[in-house]
């Protein structure tokens, strides 16, 4: 007992460290081998797709091209106008999921008698399947099953019961709306949970100092909801440009490709002409875009975070 | 039943080095009790014990066998948490069977045991209900139980007691005492409190800073503090402290006074300081003897009436039965018995 | 001032409302016209609710179409991908939650970028990597997709679900005995059913939603999930409308129920995954 040696470190056998260190990576393992060879590997690949003549049909294809695609795309009328589409539609669906989800997420924060209730009726759109959304919506702008058409015309909005989705001035209304009743759920449960977060004590605090339940909001809740507001937005919007699924279901891009954006004209080029190498070219460019409007949203938050100091 | 040695073990986080050089014997059977302010890392150091953090450096032998590598399943030891840990979703009877049941130990056996720590806890009653139909109390009773119902080498204790009220903390800690004269396990049991270190301890490990301050009895420790930090931290209300300086066998208070060393302290040594416990000032009418000073503020206890003094710039409090100083601003002298004095030097370390 | 309060209330109640009926109103229509007899469809346009229902349009769906088979297709993709999503992120969450290792920071990285770039970008790549393993047209293939695309917002619920659980819990089963794996299982994992149930619930529903991967994978009605046979019915058969929607109204059924069984743990799980994904 008194004379074992006093070692200074301790190493624990190589078998034996290999096992630490190796523990959580077997945890991690079957996500991250799934990950790399369902979204990482295909995803390189697409960027080489993007330089290269892959049509499906067409046993040839399959050299490189370099930067034709990239060409093409400058000249393609389609491609420039589903560029301002998706500037269109992203915009706006985010802005009314938002303005709406917010208004949602404050009344739900009122503690009421059937509030469990309201929550769930209000948050099952959000349940809905989006190609089903889609199609129930095309419906029921539809003048011979559905009400809207019918309702506009009788609000003196419309001359006669006509089709929304067939007029290229405003069919794109159509998605927007759609995607507005299906994701005003999402924000709504975002920032309900954000609201349920903020501290009661801090409210009764400020009800204590005299200020309005006006005040209360512009002092209180919105300096808390912000950070998140932020990052909801940010993430909401990269994934609205990226959705295809209502605007392939209500339209599929018409009438005269007034809906057509570029997520779904991926898609098109993809699944219609079995044209990768310029789907994967266009998606490389939305993917750029995507990036760089991350970039500037992120840089901006810095700046003005840094203002704050 | 065992033995353990921690040999220079060290603990890094990352860069910062929270524990170093702990050395301890731990004979079988015994009842250690390590205290220390918050953040010392009596935690960390049961934890390594435990195998639940891994050791930087140095060994952990228990029974004299390295146990740096051994995952907690491989040490036998049971440990009971201050949260207390509980499975919510097992009953107490399963709660307390788990680990035989893990052992692959059969039935009978299980029942057993289980009904034999049962009673011990007084827990017949509960053993179907579930933790959350339990009060602070029972809860803890059930830790104790899955504790001890598979008799391991060694039992560690995490502030068990610290979540319960005063009364029940008492009474848990003569239970816990029972418990181990019965058992006779060796322990490990980590705490704040200062009276739990003193009535349950074999040996009291003081700890400051990741570094072990002094090893003892707790009277060792009391009596014969080793340094600052000890003297300080046990006995309750602390340890007054006067500084100044040696000579002329006196002590040279910064306010000029001195008080006199008795004959086997050091005649001159410069700076040092001057400890004496409160409850060992002896007090006197002012002018009789002693140092005069007056009663700033006076808090009766019950058992007793702590008097805050001021002595040469700081707090000076005493411990007294005498009900004659109740008055703030009344004067009194203040003497301190050759015997009941420690002397610590410029570094702290008791001469 | 009571005045304005009761105000207050009504307007409250009345917006309330109001949202309830926008979110309901779609649902409702699908529901009226699948139980319109053809016959009334065009004379009682906008009516609310027909003279006569008919559940006609149901049988059709259920006897004569393939819709059954299509249910039956998605029914499998969903709940194995489901099952597989939840199993896989339980153990990536409990690694998230639990273990310090280097990597781990670039690893949650990872599985947040899978989550920001375009899933349309994807469709050419893995039709061509699919098509030589025999995995398109197959319902294996779309599980493994489905599976891959899921898993990482799976594996942040689960964390979330994971963090809120002591970990004192599992040190407490290690010292009695059990090693890091057998914790999980009988400690942590029991603790965690809830979330596993609403992880459940939102790789259920996403994966019954997803619907351009399954348009590119899946070719012919022998294979196809709902969301195919659905728009395939559609361009073909334009006119059934209230064949169409009685399918439409069981493509809701499956979803609509998960989404009873989760919306419990919604705003919660919100605030476990995503916010701090
Ligand atoms: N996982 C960790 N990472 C980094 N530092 C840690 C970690 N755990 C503990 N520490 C640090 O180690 C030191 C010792 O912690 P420990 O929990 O052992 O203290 P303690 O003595 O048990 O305190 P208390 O009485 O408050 O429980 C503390 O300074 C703490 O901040
Ligand atoms: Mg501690």
């Amino acid at each position: 007992m008194t004379a074992t040696p006093i070692p200074t470190t301790y190493r624990r056998p190589l078998r034996q460290r290999l096992a630490v260190t190796l523990e959580p990576w077997l945890y991690c393992a079957p996500v991250l081998i799934l990950i790399t060879s369902v979204m990482l590997v295909p995803l390189i690949l697409g960027v080489s797709y993007a330089f290269r003549d892959i049509q499906l049909l067409n046993p040839f294809s399959g050299g490189f091209v370099g930067l034709e695609h990239f060409k093409a795309l400058g000249q393609d009328d389609a491609f420039l106008r589903a560029l301002r589409n998706t500037l269109w539609w992203t915009g706006a669906s985010v802005f009314f999921q938002l303005a709406f989800g917010l208004i949602l997420a404050l009344l739900l924060n009122v503690p009421f008698t059937g509030r469990g209730l309201a929550q769930a009726l209000v948050f099952l759109p959000w349940a809905v399947p989006t190609f089903l959304a889609g199609l129930n919506w095309a419906w029921l702008f539809n003048p011979v099953i559905g009400p809207i058409p019918h309702w506009l015309a009788a609000l003196g909005l419309m001359d006669e019961p006509s089709n929304i989705l067939a007029d290229p001035s405003i069919a794109m209304w159509g998605p927007i709306l759609a995607a507005t009743w299906w994701g005003i759920p999402f924000f709504a449960i975002t920032l309900l949970a954000a609201l349920q977060s903020i501290p009661k004590d801090l409210y009764e605090a400020a009800s204590i100092d005299g200020a309005s339940p006006i005040q209360r909001f512009f002092s209180i809740t919105l300096p808390y909801l912000a950070p998140v507001i932020a990052i909801t937005v940010l993430l909401r919007t990269v994934w609205v440009a990226n959705f295809a699924d209502l605007i392939i279901v209500m339209t599929n891009g018409g009438p005269a490709d007034r809906t057509q954006t570029v997520a779904s004209y991926i898609f098109t080029q993809a699944f219609k002409r079995l044209d990768f190498g310029y789907a994967s070219a266009v998606a490389l460019v939305l993917l750029a875009l995507l990036l760089a409007y991350s970039m500037v949203i992120l840089v901006f938050r810095q700046k003005l975070s840094n203002r704050d100091k | 039943m065992a033995t353990m040695e921690i040999r220079s073990a060290s603990k890094n986080y990352g860069t910062i080095r929270v524990l170093d050089d702990i050395n301890l014997d731990i004979g079988d059977g015994e009842f250690i009790v390590l205290v220390g302010p918050s953040g010392c890392g009596k935690s960390t150091l049961l934890r390594m014990i435990a195998g639940l953090e891994e050791i930087t450096g140095g060994e952990i032998r228990i029974d004299d066998k390295v146990m740096n590598a051994l995952p907690p399943k491989a040490r036998d030891i049971a440990m009971v948490f201050q949260s207390y840990a509980l499975y919510p979703h097992m009953s107490v009877a399963d709660n307390m069977s788990y680990s035989l049941r893990l052992r692959k130990t059969d039935k009978p056996t299980i029942a057993e045991k289980v009904g034999a720590a049962s009673a011990k806890l007084g827990l017949d009653a509960l053993l179907e209900r579930k933790p959350k139909a339990l009060s602070g109390g029972q809860r803890q009773r059930v830790a104790m139980g899955r504790a001890i119902v598979r008799q391991p080498k060694a039992f560690l204790f995490d502030e068990p007691l610290s979540n319960l009220d005063a009364r029940l903390r008492e009474h848990m800690r003569a239970e816990i005492r029972k418990l181990h004269r019965e058992l006779g396990a060796t322990s490990i049991y980590v705490t704040h409190d200062q009276v739990e270190a003193m009535t349950l301890a074999d040996r009291i490990v003081a700890m400051h800073g990741g570094h072990i301050q002094q090893v003892g009895t707790p009277l060792e420790l009391y009596d014969r503090p080793a340094n600052l930090f000890v003297a300080g931290f046990i006995g309750s209300p602390g340890m007054n402290f006067l500084k100044g300086d040696i000579a002329d066998r006196s002590l040279h208070l910064r306010d000029g006074r001195t008080v006199a060393l008795p004959a086997e302290m050091p005649a001159t040594m410069g700076e040092a300081t001057l400890g004496i416990r409160p409850e060992h000032v002896v007090l006197s009418p002012a002018g009789e003897a002693g140092l005069e000073t007056t009663v700033d503020l006076v808090e009766p206890t019950g058992h007793g009436i702590i008097l805050h003094l001021t002595l040469a710039g700081t707090v000076f409090k005493v411990l007294t039965h005498d009900r004659r100083w109740l008055e703030p601003g009344s004067s009194v002298g203040v003497s301190f018995p050759a015997e009941a004095l420690h002397l610590f030097n410029a570094e702290g370390v008791r001469v | 001032m009571t005045a304005t309060r009761l105000f207050g209330t009504l307007a409250h109640r009345a917006a309330i409302l109001c949202f309830i009926a926008f979110a309901l109103f779609p649902l409702y229509w699908l529901l009226k016209v699948s139980v319109t007899p053809n016959d009334l469809l065009y004379s009682e346009g906008v009516r609310m609710w027909p003279s006569r229902t008919t559940l006609d349009h149901f049988r059709f769906v259920l006897a004569n179409s393939e819709f059954p088979r299509f249910f039956a297709n998605s029914l499998i993709v969903s709940g194995t991908t489901a099952l597989i999503s939840t199993a896989l992120a339980a153990l990536m969450g409990y690694a998230l939650s639990r273990f310090q290792f280097r990597g781990k920071l670039w690893l949650a990285g990872l599985l947040l970028v899978t989550q920001m770039f375009p899933l349309v970008m994807l469709v050419a790549p893995i039709f061509k990597i699919l098509s030589p393993l025999g995995l398109t047209n197959s319902l294996t293939g779309l599980v493994i997709v489905y599976t891959a695309f899921n898993v990482p917002f799976a594996s942040f619920l689960m964390q979330g679900f994971f963090d809120g659980i002591p970990s004192d819990l599992e040190q407490a089963a290690m010292i009695d005995g059990a090693d890091r794996f057998t914790a999980f299982r009988h400690i942590i994992l029991p603790l965690a059913l809830p979330g596993v149930a609403a992880t459940l619930g939102f790789v259920f529903t996403a994966a019954w939603s997803e619907m351009i991967f399954a348009l590119m994978l899946i070719s012919g009605s022998e294979k196809a999930t709902f969301p195919v046979g659905l728009l395939t019915f559609v361009s073909k058969f334009s006119v059934d409308y209230g064949q169409m929607m009685a399918a439409g109204v069981l493509a809701l059924i499956p979803a609509c129920l998960f989404f009873l069984l989760i919306q419990r743990y919604l705003v919660q799980g919100m605030t476990a995954g995503a916010v701090k994904g």
